[in-house]
């Protein structure tokens, strides 16, 4: 005797009679109970992948915010205005105009000379001092070269605007705070009267800080800037390119498409994708050892710095090439073959161009990873404090990273801010790496 | 046939042989064994090739008949557990020799796949991309020129000639698949070997490419793996029926169709099985 269920009476017009006459098969529960469960289920799945992507954009978002909101001051400088006398007697007493002794002139005394005569009134030796802290020591070269490029103004009184110190610089922007007592504050009372003065007076602004984008590393903070940084993570990166790309990339091809498979190749393939998770720091060690050590390679150069983050980059890339070429529908292979292409002609013709969206964008990623890193650069000494740009790939340089490292270890306030503007420049660039890898992948992309 | 020599003077080409002349035979199978690893996928087959006719291979799936299609231009090299055993002669030469050069081996034979597979490249790069690298065109007027012919003779130039600089998988089913075929002349082959290459396409498009096997034939020796016997035998002069790994039976399609002489072929032709 067959076993009928009740339920879902429509579906029985659709037995045919052997299964009728078998003993009981039952039918999907269609029941009313089950498919509220399953639309709660489904609710509840989506749910979570709406939350996972809302926590993930808000860490993101905490994070850009926390950066942008201590970092974006510090494109940001206080000047003050003084009105310098370029006094021809201290200058150039005989009229010589001659460049090299008018380098060697006394500035310093002129912007001492322009400060107390806004502030006639400070007499002692210890106020003298602390007027002069107001503006930064740099002023000195900013009056130098106003004076070599305008020959002609000596004689005159100038208006100029001269950078202020850091600490002014970081009072003005409410880093250093005003009420607290006068020993734990690095401004005197004195200074934040006098530079009040000078506000009131409307001789103190805040300009674009152009000196972040364009000198190198200083003591100063307010003359310090990132652009040795850029410079030498730019040609660090140029040389790790220009070694881990095509060398990965024939690696990966012949790995995948000339490699007999056997043990060999296995072994290799395994270690490859270890070396893409050895930390970072041991090919620095690597790098010290040999690069350093026994081939006496210059120390904190981009050269070196480049060789170590080539090697650690280069598994990366040949993960990412040998995907993207087994990617490639061996169909194509097949065709090339077929019409009597040789396999190296096969995979430089056809399959290496089909591959390269995938390969470029391996390869930027890898770039992206060794733009941030620190540890193999430390080990290979490129900590050193730079002032000058690097102009060679032998010169000793320091990376952004790096920089960024230096900074935050450093004593003065106005470094704080300057850490996290370095951290948004080194951002900036990688922004701008991954819209080359879209619009390079794009240009290489073909529909098959 | 030598592997050392220059590979560009057409061949077959001039030979006017007409259907009444008595056939030579341009691809000999002797006693072929292939084993995919431990698996025996073709047992003992010997068969003749006819030049400048079409010879088709019937048979169930998984019977044998594409894995001796690869054979004949050692496709089945690119598979590493695959192993044939046996004499594959071409013109004479024993193409697994040792001396033979694969590549110029396969640019003598054309080969177009079940699925057609033109390169994600312009139409023009599609059928000028053999000649080129084969160094069968002396500018660029002559690789014009062969690309015209080529397309002529596949049946696709009115189709396409306006438009040779677009992306050939632009195309449709059918004109990719006579695409395909005007690559596979391009390089002026002595055989064109086709493996199923209608079962993708529908019957207007089968129709087109069968009427050009028809004319291809004149100057080319076409094998046709085919799953169609209706296919096989309206296009083919003669016939090989395949079964698990054996030939059972070739000969005139004629004979294999209305008076086959093993049972096996008998059972098949009628419908029993595959």
């Amino acid at each position: 005797m067959s076993l009928r269920s009740a339920w879902c009476g429509n579906i029985e017009k659709n037995m045919n009679d052997s299964v009728a006459n078998s003993p009981a098969r039952s039918k999907p529960n269609f029941s009313d109970v089950h498919l509220r469960k399953r639309y709660r289920a489904e609710l509840r799945f989506k749910s979570y992948g709406i939350a996972a992507i809302a926590a993930a954009l808000a860490m993101l978002a905490i994070l850009l915010s926390s950066i942008v909101s201590t970092g974006l001051s510090a494109f940001f400088q206080t000047e003050i205005a003084l009105d310098v006398q370029l006094d021809r007697s201290v200058l150039d007493p005989s009229d010589t105009a001659d460049s090299e002794f008018l380098a060697k002139a006394n500035y310093r005394k002129l912007v001492r000379d322009a400060l107390r005569a806004e502030f006639p009134e400070v007499s002692s030796r210890r106020d003298t001092r602390d007027l002069a802290k107001i503006v930064s020591s740099g002023a000195d070269f900013t009056l130098r070269r106003f004076v070599a490029d305008n020959l002609e103004l000596i004689g005159t009184t100038q208006t100029l605007w001269f950078k202020s110190s850091a600490d002014i610089d970081q009072l003005n922007k409410g880093a250093i705070l005003r009420d607290v007592p006068e020993n734990d504050r690095r401004v005197s009372d004195n200074q934040i009267a006098w530079f009040d003065a000078l506000a009131e007076a409307d001789r103190t602004r805040t300009s674009f800080n152009s000196t972040f984008l364009t000198s190198g590393d200083s003591r100063e903070p307010e003359q310090a800037g990132v652009l040795g940084a850029i410079v030498g993570s730019a040609l660090t990166l140029l040389v790790t390119l220009v070694l881990s790309f095509p060398v990965g990339v024939m690696a990966a091809v012949y790995l995948q498409e000339f490699a007999p498979k056997n043990r060999w190749t296995d072994l290799i393939e395994v270690n490859i994708n270890n070396l893409a998770a050895v930390p970072s720091i041991v090919f620095g060690l690597l790098g010290l050892a040999v690069f350093l050590n026994f081939f006496g390679l210059p120390r904190s150069a981009p050269i070196v710095g480049g060789f170590v983050l080539a090697l650690m980059t280069l598994p990366t890339v040949i993960i990412a090439a040998r995907a993207a070429l087994s990617s490639v529908p061996p169909s194509i292979r097949e065709a090339a073959l077929g019409v009597g292409a040789s396999p190296l002609q096969t995979v430089s013709h056809h399959v290496l161009p089909l591959a390269m969206p995938g390969i470029l964008t391996g390869t930027i990623i890898g770039m992206a990873r060794a733009l941030g890193e620190t540890a193999p650069l430390l080990m290979i000494g490129m900590v050193a404090f730079i002032v000058d740009i690097p102009s060679g790939f032998t010169d000793p340089a320091t990376a952004l990273p790096v920089q960024v490292y230096l900074w935050a270890d450093a004593p003065e306030r106005a470094f704080v801010e300057r850490t996290s503007a370095a951290i948004i420049v080194l951002l900036a660039f990688l922004v701008l790496m991954n819209l080359a890898a879209v619009l390079l992948r794009r240009k290489f992309e073909r529909r098959w | 046939m030598k592997g050392t020599a220059k590979m560009s003077e057409p061949a077959g080409a001039e030979a006017a042989q007409t259907a009444t002349a008595a056939p030579s035979t341009k691809v000999r199978a002797s006693g072929v064994n292939v084993h995919y690893g431990d698996k025996q996928a073709l047992f003992d087959v010997s068969l003749d090739v006819h030049e400048n006719r079409v010879t088709a291979l019937i048979g169930p799936s998984g019977c044998g008949k594409s894995t001796f299609l690869r054979c004949v231009n050692r496709m089945n090299d690119t598979i590493p557990i695959c192993r044939v055993d046996g004499l594959i002669e071409i013109d004479g030469q024993d193409i697994y020799a040792p001396e033979i050069d694969v590549v110029q081996l396969r640019a003598r034979i054309g080969m177009v796949f079940q699925k057609p597979n033109p390169f994600p490249k312009s139409i023009y790069e599609n059928i000028a991309y053999g000649p080129r690298i084969h160094g069968m065109a002396r500018g660029k007027a002559d690789l014009d020129e062969v690309v015209e012919s080529s397309l002529r003779r596949a049946g696709l130039w009115e189709e396409v000639k306006d438009r040779l600089a677009e992306p050939g998988t632009g195309l449709s089913g059918g004109q990719q698949q006579r695409l395909c075929i005007a690559r596979a002349i391009a390089v002026n082959p002595d055989v064109i070997l086709m493996d199923e290459p209608c079962s993708a396409l529908d019957p207007i498009a089968t129709a087109r490419i069968e009427e050009l096997m028809d004319e291809l034939r004149r100057n080319y020796t076409i094998v046709i793996v085919t799953h169609s016997m209706q296919q096989a035998a309206r296009v083919s002069q003669r016939t090989a029926f395949f079964h698990l790994g054996y030939l059972v039976e070739s000969g005139a399609t004629e004979m294999i169709f209305t008076n086959p002489e093993d049972e096996r072929t008998q059972d098949y032709i009628t419908g029993r099985f595959g």
